[in-house]
């Protein structure tokens, strides 16, 4: 054909083809997207510290390992409380003359994904230790170790952020103390939350639940009233052993042990199921925990799983509560004024 | 430390079966003892059977020899002799001597010990035991052992005396024959015997005059042929000479290109061990979240883009039958995607980057190289094509000139802001990302594998309609998958559809173009085993459509909430960004360099790069895709997340050991390259004597 023997018209013929689809499916939708979007009205500016943070998050390639997005999928639900929106992303602009948006959605979740990191460990001492070798904290973790975020001094200043780490990752005799790259940074991961839907508006469902099996072996009524379905020790593996770790003996100077705890083997479970569901700051040598129950939305029967996997690991040896009793706890919590 | 971190890696490496596959192994032990019985029960029904036949044979025999002594049918063995029998019995015939014995071949069979054991397994209520099984399993190992000596024993028996029944028949053949006479039956018998020993003379062919190879045919004349440990391969034609100044050109995209190739696996190879030791190093320069992009983009601009663009120089002037339009311009784009590359690198190491979005790392000046490159090049290749002496514009150069036109227009997509914030990033990132690897890399690499295999098949390409339609279609389809990346997360849900729509309609030019490659070699298959160049060809080829259809798969929703965010993905790129494109660049280059160097490389060491690559990127992507299919379902099913991260550790080791041996190949790769380029060292003695001859001749 004569069209195609003509590279003018050939090459151009391909070329507006392909002009036009990307106009269709990339231009087109990014400008249609950028004109009807704008953040929600409860959303927080990102403070100075924080923006410095992601600076650093976008210059060490975070990104690589962890996603910002809450897929409305099921399976997503550990991530965040609800799907995530344009909105969510709506304040990300361009970040100077050099450099582009950075949304940090991410294509890769090696590591876990970060949505509302901020509300899942608000502690700032498990940040810092966490950023200076993850392996301290988590022992299976792989993610890379921040060490030049810190700096070894023989007599921090006053002002100076000590973080403790146990003797085997520093240098005898000398103090750690965080960097001012280091605060931003955990500035930068605090601010991580999501924001709550406006009014009323429910949040869009998440997809693909799990079909409830009530055919298994699972028969409620055959449970004795301290059993659950629920896996206490995978629970407590998901919302508590980043602290606390494996073993149950937390860290020293971070964060308290549960192995032989009072408030773990109280008689009384009252204190316990608070310190899950509101969370807990009262003790200065510690780090603050956030309220685990509340943000992970648990419900009480996996609180009691917890608990009774609390109360009966590490040579604990006290009764189990009942998910009734954990129940009637939860709904005083919720029924108490919010302060 | 580093003591608990290797042990940590052995005992990874031997653990990894067992900690993937836990929740089936009940199953696999009821399986196992099912076929240990049934391997048992058939092995003694087939030993029964043979044993019957036997037996019945010998009865047989026996009631025959029994009933009839004297009318037996013994003309029936002068059926079918031997040369040799026939002048025995001729003899005889004629001397009418005595017969002394007949030879018959006893077998001499080995007496075993008994070994047999008589306990069977017993298959009880314990079946669901582990140990009781596996001991099941191992105790029917000698009972079997038991059933076939038993089973030898009984078959050696009967065929004792099956013999000695044979051996009393055979007496009384030979009986038979020394007594019989007769001219009409010897002379059958001399005729059948100077039949049988017909032979040929062996040189009807050849006839009796002495070889001699007028034409010059055969070459390679070895008298002292060491044995071939390596598959001899033809050697590449000798073709028209090459401008020598387009051939230093392209020595150099390809030299630049190999050393990116070798650069940046080296630094995915550290990458892949990072995985498995976090903590091997603790520079903030060569941090994971550094070093990765800094991986990705050596070998997509540097290695991958140069060797296209090198390939590119050759073939589009070939195809339009005519010269470069200007060389000049092929070095600019050289030193400027080489210094983009450079630069891009420091600056990725040293924390600078454009935002996190992959492969748009690098922030705009140090892309803007590149893209000048690209445009160097688009005016390069346009007018080399406008100069053409061809009427038709050759299918390669619609690929490649288009795949750079393409290639500038997602660049300045890409890297434009006006249409960048919120959301809109994450749209043109989904878009760019995969228009790189399909329209960029993909659709270059087709247009030099649409003149290079055809070339190295000597035959044209089977369909050049076929070519045409996977054109358009992949310009159609791949364009609007690019938002798959993205599925189920904020971007427009009908964005998610048509990306998906748009994944599956890829099927037409995968299919379309594999079909092409595959029915040019029709008829030429025998060319692979001794083409060096082929075999990369051919996989290449069976890449494009494992891959690019497996890509297909991956977009649909199901999958997605499966394999999404898992390495899947990247045990995906890796089939087809290193399946595909490599495998087809190296197909190219080994293909070209030959001829515009006259240098071959060796040929072990190109088997070498062939089989580590190949190897090395199964190790790579199976388990990974394994490993990482078993994380989606971990986390489907809420299992803590630090449960999965651990899961995966036996599995990024597999990756860790499959890059080393693709890394390996590299460092054959980059030999080959240098032997292809620089003349062996060694005086070669019969070229340097007749050298010293000619000069011997000048002085008169």
């Amino acid at each position: 054909m004569d069209f195609f023997d003509n590279h003018n018209k050939l090459f151009g013929a391909a070329f507006l083809l392909f002009i036009g689809l990307t106009a269709f499916v990339a231009v087109l939708p990014a400008i249609d997207n950028e004109q009807n979007n704008a953040p929600l009205p409860g959303a927080v500016p990102l403070s100075e510290a924080a923006i410095r943070g992601k600076a650093l998050y976008v210059s060490n390639g975070c990104v690589a390992c962890h996603t910002q997005q809450v897929r409305n999928v099921d399976m997503d639900k550990v991530w965040g409380q609800r799907p995530g929106l344009a909105a969510d992303y709506a304040s990300n602009r361009r970040t100077d003359f050099w450099r582009n948006t950075a949304t940090l959605m991410g294509t890769e979740r090696t590591g876990p994904d970060l949505t509302s990191i901020g509300s899942r460990q608000p502690s700032w001492e498990w940040n810092l230790v966490h950023l200076y070798n993850p392996r301290i904290v988590i022992k299976q973790s792989i993610m890379p170790a921040y060490p030049w975020l810190f700096e070894s001094k023989a007599e921090p200043a006053k002002e100076d952020v000590v973080v403790n780490v146990p003797d085997a990752f520093q240098r005898q005799g000398m103090t750690l103390v965080a960097t001012q790259d280091a605060l931003d940074l955990v500035a930068y991961l605090q601010s991580l939350k999501q924001t709550e839907l406006p009014g009323t508006a429910g949040p869009a469902a998440f997809l693909y639940a799990k079909q409830e099996q009530k055919a298994e072996s699972t028969d409620q009524s055959k449970l004795s009233d301290t059993e659950t379905s629920e896996n206490g020790q995978m629970l407590y593996a998901t919302h508590c052993q980043a602290c606390h770790q494996e073993s149950g003996e937390g860290l020293k100077g971070a964060f308290p042990p549960l192995k032989g705890s009072m408030v773990v083997v109280d008689k009384d479970p009252s204190l316990i199921v608070n310190i899950i569901m509101r969370g807990y700051d009262a003790r200065q040598e510690y780090g603050a925990m956030p309220a685990v129950g509340a943000n992970a939305d648990l419900s009480p029967e996996q609180i009691a799983a917890i608990i009774n996997h609390e109360r009966s690991s590490w040579g604990n040896n006290a009764p189990k509560v009942s998910v009734q009793q954990v129940e009637q706890i939860v709904q005083k919590i919720k029924e108490m004024p919010v302060q | 430390m580093i003591v608990g971190r290797c042990k940590i890696v052995s005992s990874l490496c031997l653990g990894a079966y067992l900690v993937a596959i836990p929740a089936y192994a009940e199953i696999h032990f009821g399986q196992a003892v099912a076929l240990s019985v049934g391997v048992v029960a058939l092995v003694m029904a087939l030993g029964l059977l043979f044993v019957a036949i036997l037996i019945k044979d010998v009865v047989h025999n026996y009631l025959i020899s029994k009933v009839n002594q004297g009318i037996k049918d013994y003309p029936k063995y002068l059926e079918n002799l031997s040369s040799r029998q026939i002048s025995l019995l001729l003899d005889r015939m004629v001397k009418k001597g005595r017969v002394g014995a007949i030879l018959l071949v006893m077998l001499t069979l080995l007496d075993f010990p008994s070994l047999a054991q008589s306990s069977q397994p017993t298959a009880g209520s314990l079946l669901s035991q582990g140990g009781i099984l596996i001991t099941i399993v191992l105790i029917s190992i000698p009972v079997l052992a038991g059933v076939i000596f038993l089973f030898f024993k009984i078959t050696n028996t009967l065929n004792r005396y099956r013999n000695q029944q044979r051996e009393a028949e055979a007496g009384r053949v030979a009986a038979y024959l020394d007594g019989i006479e007769g001219k009409d039956l010897a002379a059958t018998l001399q005729r059948r015997k100077d039949a049988l020993d017909f032979a040929l003379s062996h040189n009807e062919l050849s006839g009796a005059l002495p070889a001699n190879d007028h034409k010059g045919l055969i070459n390679n004349v070895e008298h002292e042929a060491s044995l071939p440990f390596v598959a001899r391969k033809r050697k590449a034609h000798v073709r028209p000479k090459v401008d020598p100044e387009l051939s230093r050109l392209i020595t150099w995209f390809i030299i630049t290109a190999t050393f990116w190739l070798v650069f940046g696996t080296t630094v995915g190879e550290y990458l892949g061990i990072k995985f498995v030791a976090p903590d091997a190093d603790q520079f903030s320069w060569l941090s994971f979240g550094r070093l990765r992009p800094v991986h990705t983009n050596a070998v997509f601009w540097g290695w991958a883009s140069l060797a296209m663009l090198g390939l590119g120089n050759y073939v589009v002037p070939r195809v339009s039958n005519t010269s470069l339009f200007s060389i000049k311009l092929g070095w600019y784009t050289l030193i400027l995607i080489n210094t983009a590359v450079v630069l891009g690198t420091l600056s990725l190491m040293a924390g600078i980057n454009n935002g996190g979005g992959e492969y748009r790392e690098y922030i705009w000046p140090v892309m803007l190289l590149f893209g000048i490159g690209l445009l160097l090049t688009l005016i390069n290749y346009f007018k080399t094509v406008a100069s053409r002496t061809t009427k038709e514009i050759y299918i390669s150069n619609w690929y490649i000139v288009s795949s750079v036109i393409f290639g500038i227009v997602i660049s300045i997509v890409a890297y434009v802001p006006l249409w960048q914030n919120g959301l809109g990033e994450t749209i043109i990132q989904g878009y760019y990302m995969h228009q790189g690897v399909g329209m960029w890399f993909m659709l270059f690499t087709l247009g030099i594998v649409y003149y290079f295999l055809p070339q190295q098949l000597n035959k044209p390409i089977y369909s050049y309609s076929l070519g045409i339609l996977a054109f358009w279609t992949q310009i159609l389809f791949y364009t609007l998958i690019g938002t798959h990346h993205f599925v189920f997360s904020a971007i427009p849900w009908w964005l998610q559809t048509v990306a998906i729509v748009g994944s599956v309609g890829m099927i037409i030019p995968v299919v379309a173009g594999t079909t092409n490659f595959l029915l040019t070699f029709k008829g030429a298959w025998y060319k692979i085993t001794d083409s060096y160049t082929l075999p990369f060809f051919l996989t290449g080829i069976l890449f494009y459509f494992t891959g690019s259809l497996q890509g297909t798969a991956e977009a649909f929703r199901s999958t997605n909430l499966l394999w999404h965010f898992t390495d899947f993905t990247v045990a995906h790129s890796h089939l087809t960004m290193y399946g595909i494109i490599c495998f087809l660049l190296w197909a190219g280059i080994y293909a070209l360099m030959p001829r515009i160097t006259g240098q071959e490389p060796p040929q072990i060491t190109v088997g070498a790069h062939f089989w580590l690559a190949l190897i090395g990127l199964l190790f790579y992507t199976i388990p990974l895709m394994y490993g990482s299919t078993m994380r989606g379902l971990m986390w489907m099913e809420a299992k803590p997340f630090i449960d999965s991260v651990s899961f995966m550790a036996p599995f990024w080791l597999w990756r860790a050991i499959g890059g080393s041996l693709m890394w390996l190949s590299h460092l054959f790769f980059a030999y080959n390259l240098y032997r292809m380029m620089v003349a062996p060292g060694t005086v070669d003695i019969k070229e340097t004597a007749f050298e010293k001859l000619r000069s011997i001749d000048r002085v008169p």
